[in-house]
């Protein structure tokens, strides 16, 4: 719903993505949208609970833990960006 | 629109009433409502809308536990908002929401928001005061409420020259 954790995750990855020097469109999406968002999306940066109810998606899929661990963040995306 | 707006600091949500230390929780729906209750106490909900916080939960699952010992609980902007708030309740004991990796649960925060963005820079706020552990030591060993809001309000004093950004940031979402 974009207004707790969702907002927090945005907030988090827009800072993650500033130390990494990259540039990105982001968008919260609740569980019911996030099926149909995600058809146009590069990135999925949700928890482990969340992207289990998710299911197959085409975009990658980045699962938090700590939503106030920058750090984890910065790693996740990292590895998530780099892979080929 | 009345009320804080988009930049309002974190001490204009989170006020001295809606903190409380120490409370008695037995399960995860015992600590979500205290979190509810210190909100309607702050008079930034009715108390229909701690039902609703509880109702999510049930719905949507433990995924409110954001981090290690942190739960984040709300529910969609309702009727039983009144302005935006925020409220902050450290449990006697840890509580079990049935998160796989950040249970137990020793911190609730309360989340009222009768809109998207109008909590946007003191959640923010709070979420950099919460991901240092010695803040977080520290707010968890206070024993009285106006300790709290002293940590919260210093640590607000000090990180001002941060919300011009964070302003920009909150154009970006209309």
């Amino acid at each position: 719903m974009g207004l707790g954790s969702g907002l927090l995750l945005r907030m988090q990855a827009e800072k993650a993505l500033k130390q990494l020097g990259l540039e990105a469109d982001l968008e919260v999406a609740d569980i019911g949208t996030a099926r149909a968002v995600a058809q146009t999306a590069d990135l999925i940066i949700t928890s482990e609970e969340l992207a289990a109810q998710l299911g197959t998606v085409k975009p990658r899929i980045v699962t938090i833990t700590n939503f106030i661990d920058l750090g984890e963040m910065v790693t996740k995306l990292r590895a998530a960006i780099d892979r080929p | 629109m009345e009320g804080p707006s988009d930049g309002a600091p974190l001490t204009a949500l989170l006020s001295r009433r809606a903190i409380r230390i120490g409370a008695a929780a037995a399960d995860w729906r015992a600590a979500v409502r205290a979190s509810g209750e210190a909100l309607v106490a702050s008079g930034a909900t009715d108390a229909a809308y701690t039902d609703e916080m509880i109702r999510t939960v049930e719905e949507i699952g433990p995924y409110i536990v954001i981090a290690p010992g942190i739960a984040l609980a709300h529910a969609r902007p309702s009727p039983s908002v009144r302005h935006a708030g925020m409220s902050l309740v450290t449990l006697a004991d840890p509580v079990e929401f049935g998160h796989k990796s950040n249970d137990p649960v020793r911190l609730v925060i309360g989340l009222a928001a009768p809109d998207a963005d109008g909590h946007v820079s003191a959640l923010a706020m709070l979420a950099d005061f919460l991901s240092d552990d010695g803040r977080r030591q520290q707010l968890l060993a206070a024993t009285d409420a106006m300790t709290v809001h002293a940590l919260v309000a210093g640590f607000e004093a000090g990180g001002l020259s941060d919300r011009p950004r964070q302003a920009a940031d909150q154009g970006k979402e209309r």
